[in-house]
């Protein structure tokens, strides 16, 4: 073998395409790098500033009616049960809903027109800007006054936020039981189950881990929506006392913050990072507990 | 067969409670799957309703009006919807090259892989973060932070209608800035997926016959992977439409039209935000009419991405 030939063999970094090749790695390393970054200032500045302000009255004390310059602007308690209460109102219409109608998709119409038309559909839901859910529910339920005459409320809140869960539950659910082997239902059907004995026996139980990532997952997402509180459940500074209490308005840690950043006092700003802190660290739990739940699947994609 | 073992597995058919219970089953998740197609109509049905009054008296005329005067009685969303349209197409085109670049760099093998992942887990956690939250950051944190610089761009090319005012806080330019944050995790997570489903025979092949990595990158791997891509950039699309707090904390909410991006301005979304609560009257049937432009934007965006990425998908197949 002569010179020439082992020199085009050897990596000459100096060639343009070696060059190029090097230029873009960098490009696309630091592109990365910007894609991160605001996470990381997100979460940096939530978590001083925002972390800085909590302590046990921020956590339990109702805030106080803006436009004093206070020293303090009160708690945050209200808001914390206000988005627990609505997103516990969301969950309970949307998860039977969605896990139904996602068994419907994929337990007893695979590939039906009706399926296709409800897939689509889902599809297109979930696409629907937050803020037309609020506009469809002040629409219907608020200006109606159909709740037994009451307008603004948290169970409006509540309805307008299971509208944004339902795609997700329905989508995680169909694509969860696609994933259960047939093997397990012909052997259900062999011994003589019903079809809802197998549903509910062997392919619910089997899908759960997968079903309950997409739920907690779509619970994360509704329990930081704004834009469909803001004019279904709208503000409240009180806690709430009593049942009744659910028809009337209803405040929360996303609309709260919403308010308060765009108060001119320095103490409303602060409560505002006060409830951010809480709700991203609620949040981001819940990602990263349904990301772990999701790795115990039994039928995940890269088990089966 | 003896007697005993007959007895114990004993021949039974159903029973008629076990029947109904089958079949009302079924019934009831057929409703709950209905109630998708019920939800999404009623929508449609009710804006569309509510908005009647507006769509009679002003006509397409709304569409490029910026009048929006409560007193006169005289509605028109064009700024709104120039608003809507520009901030997203703006934040798609930045987020498009940084999003793709990201899924890029994390689906090749240029780091190792622990490294990749926790990138990719980062993007995506970004996407849990509320938009509200967002908003807030970008109020206090990012416009004064970027204000000297938007200043500068001012100072120096004011002259261009597009950066022709003075950056004073609230503008259309970080509220674009901010929608590339929200749809950086959408572009970034599908074009992931995407670019790890394309055949590793493909990206071998063409090492094989001498390629380099973003050659092959360039025309082999997105070429096919650009089904999914162009999906995840058109749900971007969709959600940067759509999308409300943060849009609406930073925007400036501003009915005048002005070319200029550092000028404030509105959006469809945060118009509605801001108005809805107080409206009555004809301003509530102009805002639904507005909503309904709004949604019918953003349903010709999913639609056609569902519709492109069925039809670019078989060519792979």
């Amino acid at each position: 073998m002569n010179y020439t030939s082992q020199k085009h063999l050897t990596y000459n970094p100096s060639l343009t395409r070696n060059i190029g090749n090097k230029a873009l790695t960098i490009i696309s390393a630091l592109f990365s790098i910007i894609s991160v970054l605001p996470l990381i200032l997100v979460i940096i500045y939530v978590l001083i500033k925002g972390g800085s302000y909590i302590n046990i009255e921020t956590l339990i004390l109702e805030p106080e009616p803006p436009g004093d310059d206070l020293l303090t602007a009160g708690g945050i308690g209200p808001a914390i049960t206000g988005t627990f209460i609505m997103t516990v109102i969301a969950s309970i219409i949307s998860i039977p809903v969605g896990v139904g109608g996602g068994i419907y998709l994929a337990e007893y119409s695979k590939s039906g027109r009706f399926a296709k038309f409800i897939r689509f559909g889902s599809n297109v839901l979930a696409g629907v800007p937050s803020i037309i859910a609020g506009v469809f529910i002040y629409a219907i339920i608020v200006s109606t006054k159909i709740l037994f005459g009451s307008m603004f409320s948290g169970i409006a809140g509540g309805i307008s936020l299971s509208i944004l869960m339902l795609p997700t539950i329905i989508k995680t659910t169909d694509e969860a039981l696609k994933l259960v082997p047939n093997d397990m239902r012909r052997a259900a059907f062999g011994i003589g189950a019903s079809k809802f004995t197998m549903i509910t026996n062997i392919t619910l139980p089997a899908a759960f881990t997968s079903i309950s990532t997409g739920v907690l997952l779509a619970l994360a997402r509704a329990a930081g929506e704004t834009a469909p509180l803001i004019f279904t459940a709208l503000f409240s500074r009180y806690y709430i006392t009593s049942f009744d209490d659910l028809f009337y308005e209803m405040g929360s840690l996303s609309v709260l913050i919403y308010n308060f950043a765009l108060e001119p006092y320095e103490a409303q700003n602060q409560l505002a990072w006060a409830a951010s802190f809480i709700l991203v660290v609620v949040l981001l739990s819940l990602n990263i507990l349904s990301r772990w739940i999701g790795t115990l699947g039994a039928f995940s994609k890269h088990k089966v | 067969m003896d007697k005993a073992s007959t007895s114990k597995f004993s021949l039974r058919t159903r029973t008629t409670s076990e029947k109904l219970i089958d079949v009302g089953f079924k019934n009831i998740v057929v409703a709950m799957a209905s109630m998708v197609a019920v939800v999404l109509f009623s929508i449609f049905a009710v804006v569309y309703y509510e908005s009647t009054e507006s769509i009679s008296r002003y006509g397409l005329r709304f569409l490029f009006s910026s009048a929006w005067n409560p007193v006169t009685d005289e509605y028109g969303a064009f700024t709104a919807i120039y608003g809507t349209l520009f901030t997203s197409i703006a934040s798609l085109v930045i987020a498009i090259p940084l999003g793709v670049g990201t899924a890029i760099f994390i689906t090749e093998n240029i780091i190792p892989k622990y490294l990749r992942n926790v990138i990719g887990l980062m993007v995506e956690l970004l996407a849990a973060i509320p938009s509200v939250v967002l908003g807030l950051w970008a109020v206090f944190i990012m416009e004064p932070f970027i204000r000297p610089f938007l200043n500068t761009i001012y100072e120096i090319f004011g002259f261009i209608p597009f950066f022709s005012t003075q950056p004073l806080g609230a503008g259309m330019m970080p509220a674009i800035l901010i929608l590339v944050v929200m749809i950086l995790p959408i572009i970034t997570s599908i074009s992931k997926d995407s670019l790890k489903q394309v055949p590793s025979k493909l990206r071998q092949a063409a090492y094989g016959i001498g390629a380099s990595r973003w050659t092959t990158i360039f025309q082999v791997i997105i070429p096919a992977a650009i089904s999914g891509i162009t999906g995840g950039v058109l749900l971007a699309l969709g959600r940067a439409m759509g999308e409300t707090m943060a849009v609406t904390m930073i925007i400036g909410n501003s009915n005048n039209f002005s070319w200029s991006i550092f000028a404030p301005s509105y959006t469809i979304s945060s118009m509605l935000a801001n108005q809805f609560g107080e409206a009555d009257g004809s301003q509530v049937s102009s805002l639904m009419y507005a909503a309904l432009i709004l949604m019918v934007l953003t349903l010709l965006v999913n639609v056609f991405a569902q519709w492109i990425v069925k039809k670019l998908s078989l060519k792979y197949q």
